[in-house]
C-alpha cells in the first residue's frame, strides 16, 4: 500500500508520456547563425530522427574552413533516438499502470542518465566538428576552432552561432521537471507515513 | 536738354533694375522645407511603391522604390542586355527574334500593369515595342520577361499596351499606318489615303497564365492612333484611341497634320466587335509574325511563327467605331476612375476637353452625327463634350487621376503639372516641373482605385538640374507629394533612357511573391547539371557540350582539354546553390557575345567557337564568396585535327612533377 502512487502524480507521468510522444514530432534543439551577409540568418534544426533547415547552405559554407558536411546518414543518433524516446513513452505508461514508486525512481534516474548521455554526446560531436578540420581548408586561422556552443551563443568568425532548446527539448526539460516533481512528492508522502 | 537726358538715362536703368528683381524665383527655391523628410526611407528600410517607368531607346524597363527613387532594378525586355546575358545566352536568344529576324534593340514607351476588376492585382506588367511592333509581358514573381508579341500590319505600335479592366485585352494601335503585310508594299508614299490602313490589335490574355495571341484586328482608316485607355465601370465594354493626322499626311507632318482645328477620338466598342467575331465576320488573313514565349520550367525561350491574323473591318461592319472631334492633335486618351469621363490633351491645344460616356451613348442612339471620316460616324463634338477646362496652361499631353474627384495634367509647353477638378473643370493647383513634362503617374492613376499619395512628372529636357555629364545626359523625373490641397516637390531622381508612360504600386502587391531563387529539383532545363557528380563534356562532330556547375567557389569542371580550333563549344552552365542572392557569372576569354548571370537553381548557356590555339580562361564575373578570385579555370584549345584526348576535371589535374614528388 505504502508503494502505491498518488492519483494525480498517476496522471502527471501520463501526460509526460504524451508529452514525450509530440517530442518525436517537434524540433528537439537549434542552432541559429547570422552573419553580416545572413541578415536573415541561417538555421538548424534537430528533430528525433534528422537534421533539418538550411542545412545544404550551411554545408556549403563549411569547405571554407575545412569543417566537415552534416549528413543524416552519418549520425547513428538519428535512427536510434527515436526508439529510445518510444522506450520512455513505454516506461512512463508502464509505471503508470504498474503504480510502484520503486519504478517511478527507477526510470527518473533512467530518464535524467538519458538526458545527460545526449547533451554529452551532442559536445563530443560538435567537439568533433569544430576541431576535426580539413588541412585543404581555404581559410586557415591559427588557433581557431568553430566549435558551437552546447547552449547559449558564441562567435565563430563572421558568425554568430546561437544554440537553444527547441519546443520538443523544451518539452523534454518539462517532462523531466514533472517527473522529478512526482518523485518528490512521493518521496515526502513515504517519508510521512514511516 | 542734357539734363534731361541724363535723368530719363537713371529712370531707365532704375526701372530695369527694379524689373530684374521681379524675375520669378528659380527652381531651387520651389522646395520647401519637409521634402527631405518625406521623401527619404532610412538605409535598410523598403520604400512604399514600385514604379515601374518604361525605358523609352534604352528598350528596357527599370523599377525604382518611391518615395526614394532608388533605382532597383533594370529589366531587359527589347534590348539585349550583356550584363546579364538577355538576348546572348541560347536560352534567351529566342525571345528578341522577330519575323525581321532578331533584333537588338528597340524603343519601350507604355507600361500597363494587370488588372482585376479595374484594379493592379500585381501579377504581370505589359510594355510595348514602338519600333518593330511588340508587346512584351514581365512576370512580376520573377520580374523576367516571359513572352514576346510581334503585331502584323502595324508600325510604331504607339497607343499600347493598354489594358482593359480585367485584363481581358492588351490592345495596340498602329501610329504610323501602312500597307497591310500581305498587300503589295510597292506603292508611291503619297498613295497614303489610297494604299495605307491604320490598324489595331485586340491581344487576348490567358486569365491564369497570362499567355498572349491576337484575338482581333480592326482594320480602320489611315491616320496616326496615338494613345489609348479602355473604359471602366459603365464604360467597360469600349475602348479610347487618340489619332492625329486626320489630314492623312504623308511628309511633313509637322505642318501638314496641324491643319485641322479638330483630329479624333476613336470610340471603339469591343464587345461589338466580339459579336461579329463570334458570327463569324472575322477574316482570316495570311500574315507572318512571331511569338516568343519563355518556359519556365524549362528556363528556355521558344520562338514561333504565325501565319494567319483575323481582321474585321470597321467600314463594312457598323456599331464598332465612332470618331469624336478633340481639338488640336490630341495626345493623351485618358478616362477617369468612374469610367464616365474622357480627358482629350490636344498637343496644340489652349484647353482641355473633357467627354461624358453617357453623353457619346446618347449621341450614339440618337445618331447625333456631324457626317463620316472613311465610312466611320463622326459624333457632334458638343453632343459629346462634357465641358472644356478653360486656360489649364500649354500643351496638355497627359492626364491621372486621384480618385477624389480631380485630375492632374501634365503641360510640355509650360513646363507644368497642374491639378483641376473633374465635375467643375476649375484649376486647383499648378507646379513647374523641370522641364517640360511628358508623361506622369500616380500610383493606380489610371485605374478605379488610384492611390493617391504621390504624382511623379517624367521631364523631356534635364539641363541643369544635376551635375553635368558632357552633352548627353540622363532624363529627369519629379515626384510631389499630393496627399495635401497643394501639390509638393519632394524629390528629383535621373531615371534611365528616356521615360514615358509609368505605372506605380504599393510594394505589399509585389514584394511577398518576389522568387528567392530557382528550386534545383525543379529546373527542367535539358542541360541541367545537377551535382558536381554529373558535370562532363560530350562531344557531337564539331559541337562540343560542357555541361557545367558553379558553386562557391568552383566550377566543375574547370580544366577543359581535347578542344579543337573551329569546334562550337556550348557551355552549359548550372548555378547549383540554393541560397538568396548567390547568382555566378560566367566569363570566357574572346567570346564575342556577353557573359552568362546565373542566378541560384538555373541553367544558362553561351555559345564560344574556338577561334585560334592557346589557352582560354574562364571566371565567375559576380563576386560570389571570399574566395571568388579563386573562382577560374582552363580551356586548352589545340589545332583542327589534333589528336589531344577530351579531358575535364576540377582538383585533379595535377602537374606531372608533383605526383612524382607525392610517391
Amino acid at each position: 500500500m505504502k508503494n502505491k502512487l498518488k492519483p494525480i502524480n498517476r496522471l502527471l507521468i501520463l501526460i509526460c508520456s504524451l508529452g514525450l510522444i509530440a517530442v518525436l514530432f517537434t524540433p528537439i534543439w537549434r542552432i541559429e547563425l547570422d552573419a553580416p551577409q545572413y541578415p536573415e540568418g541561417l538555421s538548424l534544426s534537430i528533430h528525433a530522427n534528422g537534421l533539418k533547415g538550411n542545412v545544404d547552405i550551411v554545408n556549403g559554407l563549411n569547405h571554407y574552413i575545412g569543417m566537415q558536411t552534416l549528413h543524416n546518414e552519418n549520425f547513428i543518433e538519428f535512427t536510434i533516438l527515436p526508439y529510445i524516446i518510444g522506450f520512455f513513452i513505454a516506461l512512463l505508461i508502464l509505471i503508470a499502470i504498474v503504480n510502484k514508486r520503486k519504478f517511478l525512481n527507477i526510470g527518473f534516474i533512467l530518464f535524467v542518465l538519458f538526458g545527460i548521455i545526449a547533451m554529452v554526446d551532442f559536445w563530443k560531436w560538435e567537439y568533433d566538428y569544430g576541431h576535426n578540420l580539413s588541412s585543404d581548408a581555404p581559410i586557415k586561422v591559427p588557433g581557431m576552432a568553430y566549435q558551437p556552443p552546447l547552449i547559449g551563443f558564441k562567435q565563430l568568425l563572421n558568425f554568430g552561432a546561437y544554440s537553444i532548446p527547441d519546443i520538443g527539448g523544451w518539452i523534454f526539460i518539462g517532462v523531466g521537471t514533472l517527473l522529478m516533481l512526482c518523485v518528490f512528492t512521493e518521496f515526502k508522502k513515504a517519508k510521512q507515513k514511516l | 536738354m542734357k539734363k534731361i537726358n541724363f535723368s530719363l538715362v537713371a529712370l531707365s536703368a532704375a526701372a530695369l533694375f527694379a524689373m530684374n528683381s521681379c524675375k520669378p524665383k528659380n527652381a531651387g527655391n520651389a522646395v520647401n522645407a519637409g521634402a527631405a523628410e518625406k521623401a527619404y526611407v532610412a538605409p535598410g528600410r523598403y520604400d512604399e511603391f514600385y514604379n515601374f517607368v518604361s525605358g523609352g531607346f534604352s528598350g528596357q524597363v527599370s523599377v525604382y522604390g518611391l518615395p526614394s527613387g532608388r533605382l532597383l532594378r533594370v529589366i531587359p525586355v527589347f534590348s539585349n542586355d550583356p550584363q546579364s546575358g538577355y538576348g546572348y545566352s541560347e536560352e534567351t536568344k529566342p525571345m528578341l527574334n522577330t519575323s525581321h529576324g532578331s533584333i537588338p534593340w528597340d524603343d519601350q514607351h507604355h507600361l500597363a500593369l494587370s488588372q482585376t476588376n479595374g484594379e493592379i492585382d500585381g501579377r504581370w506588367i505589359f510594355a510595348n515595342a514602338n519600333n518593330t511592333p511588340r508587346v512584351a509581358r514581365i512576370d512580376l514573381k520573377t520580374f523576367n520577361t516571359a513572352e514576346i508579341l510581334e503585331l502584323p500590319n502595324s508600325a510604331g505600335n504607339h497607343s499600347s499596351p493598354f489594358i482593359t479592366e480585367n485584363t481581358e485585352y492588351v490592345v495596340a494601335g498602329t501610329r504610323f499606318s501602312v500597307p497591310p503585310d500581305n498587300a503589295n508594299g510597292d506603292v508611291p508614299i503619297n498613295s497614303y489615303k489610297q494604299n495605307f490602313q491604320g490598324t489595331i490589335s485586340f491581344i487576348k490574355v490567358d486569365k491564369e497564365h497570362g499567355g498572349m495571341d491576337i484575338a482581333f484586328q480592326l482594320n480602320c482608316p489611315p491616320v496616326d492612333f496615338d494613345l489609348s485607355h479602355a473604359g471602366k465601370g459603365k464604360s467597360h465594354g469600349w475602348f479610347f484611341f487618340s489619332c492625329y493626322n486626320t489630314e492623312q499626311a504623308n511628309t511633313l507632318l509637322e505642318v501638314n497634320a496641324s491643319q485641322r482645328d479638330k483630329d479624333f477620338i476613336m470610340a471603339v466598342n469591343w464587345k461589338k466587335a466580339e459579336e461579329y467575331l463570334k458570327a463569324g465576320k472575322g477574316k482570316k488573313i495570311p500574315a507572318k509574325y512571331v511569338h516568343n514565349v519563355y518556359d519556365e520550367a524549362t528556363q528556355t525561350a521558344k520562338s514561333e511563327t504565325k501565319n494567319e491574323v483575323t481582321v474585321l473591318d470597321v467600314k463594312e461592319l457598323k456599331d464598332i467605331c465612332y470618331f469624336i472631334p478633340c481639338p488640336k492633335s490630341p495626345h493623351g486618351c485618358d478616362v477617369d476612375p468612374t469610367g464616365e469621363y474622357i480627358v482629350g490633351s490636344g498637343k496644340l491645344a489652349a484647353l482641355i476637353p473633357v467627354f461624358s460616356f453617357d453623353k457619346i451613348q446618347a449621341a450614339i442612339a440618337k445618331k447625333d452625327y456631324i457626317g463620316d471620316y472613311n465610312g466611320i460616324p463622326v459624333i457632334k463634338y458638343e453632343s459629346a463634350l462634357y465641358g472644356e477646362v478653360q486656360k489649364p496652361g500649354l500643351g496638355p499631353l497627359h492626364t491621372e487621376f486621384d480618385g477624389k474627384g480631380n485630375a492632374i495634367t501634365s503641360f510640355f509647353v509650360s513646363s507644368e503639372i497642374v491639378k483641376w477638378n473633374i465635375k467643375d473643370l476649375k484649376v486647383i493647383d499648378r507646379q513647374p516641373t523641370f522641364y517640360s513634362v511628358g508623361h506622369l503617374c500616380i500610383p493606380g492613376g489610371d485605374t478605379k482605385k488610384p492611390n493617391a499619395k504621390y504624382v511623379i512628372a517624367y521631364n523631356k529636357i534635364t539641363k541643369d538640374r544635376y551635375l553635368p555629364t558632357g552633352p548627353e545626359l540622363n532624363q529627369s523625373a519629379q515626384l510631389y507629394d499630393i496627399s495635401g490641397d497643394k501639390m509638393q516637390l519632394i524629390l528629383d531622381f535621373p531615371t534611365i533612357g528616356e521615360p514615358h508612360y509609368a505605372q506605380a504600386v504599393s510594394a505589399d502587391l509585389i514584394k511577398n511573391n518576389s522568387v528567392k531563387f530557382f528550386k534545383i529539383d525543379e529546373n527542367k532545363n535539358p542541360y541541367v547539371t545537377k551535382g558536381e557528380g554529373a558535370s562532363k563534356v560530350v562531344r557531337e562532330g564539331n559541337k562540343v557540350h560542357v555541361y557545367m556547375t558553379a558553386i562557391r567557389s568552383h566550377f566543375v569542371p574547370d580544366n577543359i582539354e581535347g578542344i579543337k580550333v573551329g569546334d562550337e563549344v556550348y557551355f552549359h552552365v548550372t548555378n547549383l546553390e540554393q541560397d538568396w542572392d548567390i547568382p555566378h557569372g560566367f566569363g570566357v576569354k574572346g567570346a564575342p557575345n556577353a557573359e552568362l548571370l546565373i542566378m541560384p537553381g538555373e541553367t544558362r548557356t553561351l555559345k564560344w567557337t574556338a577561334d585560334k590555339v592557346g589557352i582560354i580562361p574562364i571566371y565567375c564575373t559576380d563576386f560570389c564568396s571570399a574566395l571568388h578570385q579563386e573562382m577560374q579555370g582552363y580551356v586548352r584549345v589545340s589545332p583542327a585535327g589534333s589528336n589531344v584526348p577530351l579531358l575535364f576535371s576540377t582538383g585533379k589535374n595535377m602537374p606531372k612533377t608533383d605526383s612524382a614528388q607525392k610517391k
